[in-house]
C-alpha cells in the first residue's frame, strides 16, 4: 500500500533558506529536503533537519538510489538512508524512476529508462528491494527526460502504472517533468495527466525550466510557466488529498517569493481539492 | 539492447563520448543534454568545494585542472561529496613543482570533511580530578585528523578567505602537521610540529597517556617532556579534541 495520503502545501527547503525557517513560523504544511544533503556522519546539516523536523512535518526526496539500475541498489546507500529515515520519520521517501549508476560509475544525474518489459522488472525489484531496505513504502518521481528510446513496450505513464500495482509504491507526480518530457518527445501531457493511476499519488512536485537550444531543459530556476499551472489544475480534481510543493533549486529567491508562489498553488489547489471532496 | 548494455553504453558515451551519439542520431540533442549536465555538475562540485584553491590558481587554470580530474577520475560514489577527494592528488600531477596547490586542497578537503563527521561529546573538565591517569587512554573527537603539510598553505588559505593579498608560495623550514577538527559546528585548524604529531599519533594508536609521557621524557627530557604533555593535553582538551576518557573514575559526593 501508498503511503497515507496528506493534504498541504510545502517548498522544497534549500540552505539559503534554513535559518529563516527556523526563526520564525512559516506558512508552509510541510518541507521537503534532498535527502543525500543530511546522509552525513553528523555536524551541522543533521542538526539543522533535527529542528526543522520538530517544527515541519518533513519528506525526503532523494536522487541517488538509482531504481534503475540493471545492476542492482548499492546496499550502503540504502544502509544510510534508512539510518535517516529512523531519525526524521518523513512525511514521505521518494526517489526518481531514472538511473544513475552502473558497475561502480554514478553519474549523479537523473538518466533515462527505455519503458520496456525489462526495464519494469528491474524498476520493481530494486523498489521492492529498496522499500524492504527502508522498512517503508516510497513515493516515485516521474522524471524530466531528453531521450525517448525506440522500442518501448509501454508509455511512461503505463509504466508507473505497472509498477505501483506490483510494488506497492505511491507516486510523486511532478508536472513540469511531464510538461518538459511532452514538449520535448511531442506526446500530450493531458493524456499523460488522465493515464496516470491518480489513486497512487501522494505528492506533486510544481517547478520551472528553461529553453535548451533543442530541447525544454528541467533546470528548476524559474518559477513555474503558466502551462504547467494549467495542466496542475486539470489534474488536482482526479488526485484528491495531495501535498503539493514547490522546487526550486537553482537561482533560489527570497523565501517570500516562494511562498508566493506556494499561494497560487494554494489558490488552484485548495478550491479544486473541496470540490473534489 | 538489454538494459545493462544500455547503460554501459551511456556510461561511456557520458564520460568519454564515444560513437553511441553518431549510432543514434535521433537521441544525439538529448545525449548533448545528459552529457552537459554530466560534466557540468562535476565541474560545479569541484568549483564550490574548492574555492580558494581556485581563487590562488585562478578561474581558467582550475577549471583545466577540473576537466583533467573529470576525464582521469570518473565519480563511483553515490554522494557528490566524495568526489572531491581526489582532486588534490591530481593537482599534486599537475603542479609537482608547485606543492602548495594540492596541499591548499587537501586543507579545504579537510576542513569540509570535518563539518560533517559524526557528532561525538568532548570530555567534561569538571570531571578531570576523577580520571586515573595510569590508564587513561585519550580518544579524539571523530572529525580530528592530521595532515602534512610542507608549504605555507594554511597561511595562504587564511589570506584569501579573509581577503587579503596571499603571500608567495613557501616551503616551510620542516614538514608540519596540520590539524583540523569541528567544534560548536565551525570546522577548526592549527598547524604544529613533529613532536606534538608524533604525540597526538601514538595517542591516537591506543598509547595510554602514562606511556605518552614516557615517551615525551625520553624525547624531550624529563622536565619538558611532562610539561609538554600536561600542556597538550590541556590544549586538547580546551580546543574540545578528546572524548570522555576510558578509565575515567567520576568524583562521588
Amino acid at each position: 500500500m501508498p503511503p497515507a495520503p496528506f493534504s498541504g502545501f510545502g517548498i522544497g527547503l534549500r540552505k539559503p533558506h534554513y535559518a529563516e525557517l527556523l526563526q520564525q513560523p512559516v506558512d508552509v504544511d510541510f518541507v521537503e529536503v534532498i535527502s543525500e544533503n543530511f546522509m552525513v556522519d553528523g555536524g551541522q546539516p543533521r542538526r539543522i533537519l533535527r529542528d526543522v523536523r520538530e517544527r515541519y512535518p518533513v519528506a525526503l526526496h532523494g536522487v541517488s538510489m538509482s531504481i534503475g539500475s540493471a545492476d542492482g541498489l548499492d546496499g550502503a546507500y540504502l544502509k544510510r538512508l534508512r539510518a535517516l529515515v529512523d531519525e526524521i520519520d518523513p512525511l514521505f521517501v521518494s526517489d526518481h524512476l531514472s538511473w544513475t549508476r552502473i558497475d561502480g560509475f554514478n553519474a549523479h544525474d537523473l538518466l533515462p529508462l527505455p519503458y520496456t518489459n525489462e526495464a519494469l522488472d528491474i524498476v520493481c525489484a530494486n523498489i521492492d528491494r529498496a522499500q524492504d531496505a527502508l522498512g517503508r513504502p516510497m513515493l516515485i518521481e516521474n522524471p524530466s527526460s531528453y531521450i525517448d528510446f525506440p522500442g518501448a513496450d509501454m508509455t511512461e505513464w503505463e509504466f508507473l502504472d505497472h509498477v505501483a500495482a506490483r510494488t506497492g509504491c505511491g507516486l510523486l507526480l511532478d508536472v513540469n517533468n511531464v510538461f518538459v518530457s511532452a514538449t520535448n518527445h511531442g506526446f500530450d501531457p493531458v493524456a499523460y495527466l488522465d493515464g496516470v493511476p491518480a489513486d497512487r499519488v501522494r505528492q506533486v512536485h510544481l517547478a520551472g525550466h528553461s529553453q535548451g537550444s533543442d530541447l525544454l531543459i528541467d533546470t528548476h530556476d524559474t518559477p513555474v510557466c503558466a502551462s504547467v499551472w494549467d495542466l496542475y489544475a486539470h489534474v488536482l480534481p482526479r488526485l484528491g488529498p495531495v501535498a503539493t510543493m514547490i522546487e526550486r533549486d537553482d537561482a533560489i529567491p527570497p523565501l517570500a517569493d516562494l511562498l508566493a508562489e506556494l499561494a497560487i498553488a494554494r489558490g488552484i489547489g485548495c478550491p479544486a481539492l473541496e470540490a473534489a471532496a | 539492447m538489454s538494459l545493462i548494455d544500455l547503460q554501459r553504453d551511456m556510461r561511456t558515451w557520458l564520460h568519454v563520448g564515444d560513437t553511441a551519439g553518431s549510432r543514434a542520431p535521433a537521441m544525439r540533442a538529448g545525449l548533448a543534454v545528459y552529457q552537459n549536465n554530466y560534466r557540468a555538475q562535476l565541474i560545479e562540485c569541484l568549483a564550490t568545494s574548492f574555492p580558494v584553491t581556485r581563487d590562488w590558481l585562478g578561474e581558467a587554470a582550475f577549471r583545466y585542472a577540473a576537466a583533467d580530474h573529470i576525464d582521469a577520475v570518473p565519480p563511483s560514489s553515490w554522494t557528490l561529496d566524495a568526489y572531491p577527494r581526489d582532486l588534490p592528488a591530481t593537482l599534486g600531477r599537475l603542479y609537482p613543482d608547485d606543492p602548495e596547490v594540492a596541499e591548499l586542497a587537501t586543507f579545504e578537503l579537510a576542513l569540509a570533511e570535518a563539518f560533517v563527521a559524526a557528532d561525538a561529546d568532548v570530555i567534561d573538565t569538571a570531571r578531570l580530578a576523577g580520571v586515573d591517569w595510569d590508564r587513561a587512554i585519550l580518544r579524539f573527537v571523530p572529525s580530528f585528523d592530521i595532515h602534512d603539510v610542507t608549504s605555507n598553505a594554511p597561511a595562504l588559505w587564511s589570506a584569501i578567505i579573509n581577503g587579503d593579498p596571499p603571500p608567495a608560495a613557501a616551503m616551510l623550514p620542516e614538514p608540519a602537521g596540520l590539524l583540523v577538527w569541528r567544534k560548536d559546528d565551525v570546522s577548526r585548524f592549527r598547524t604544529t610540529d613533529q613532536t606534538e604529531v608524533q604525540a597526538i599519533l601514538r595517542a591516537r594508536a591506543g598509547a595510554p597517556f602514562a606511556d605518552l609521557c614516557t615517551y615525551l621524557v625520553n624525547d624531550l627530557g624529563e622536565a619538558e617532556g611532562v610539561a609538554a604533555a600536561g600542556r597538550w593535553l590541556g590544549q586538547w582538551i580546551g580546543e574540545g579534541l578528546i572524548t570522555p576518557i576510558e578509565g575515567e573514575f567520576p568524583c562521588v559526593d
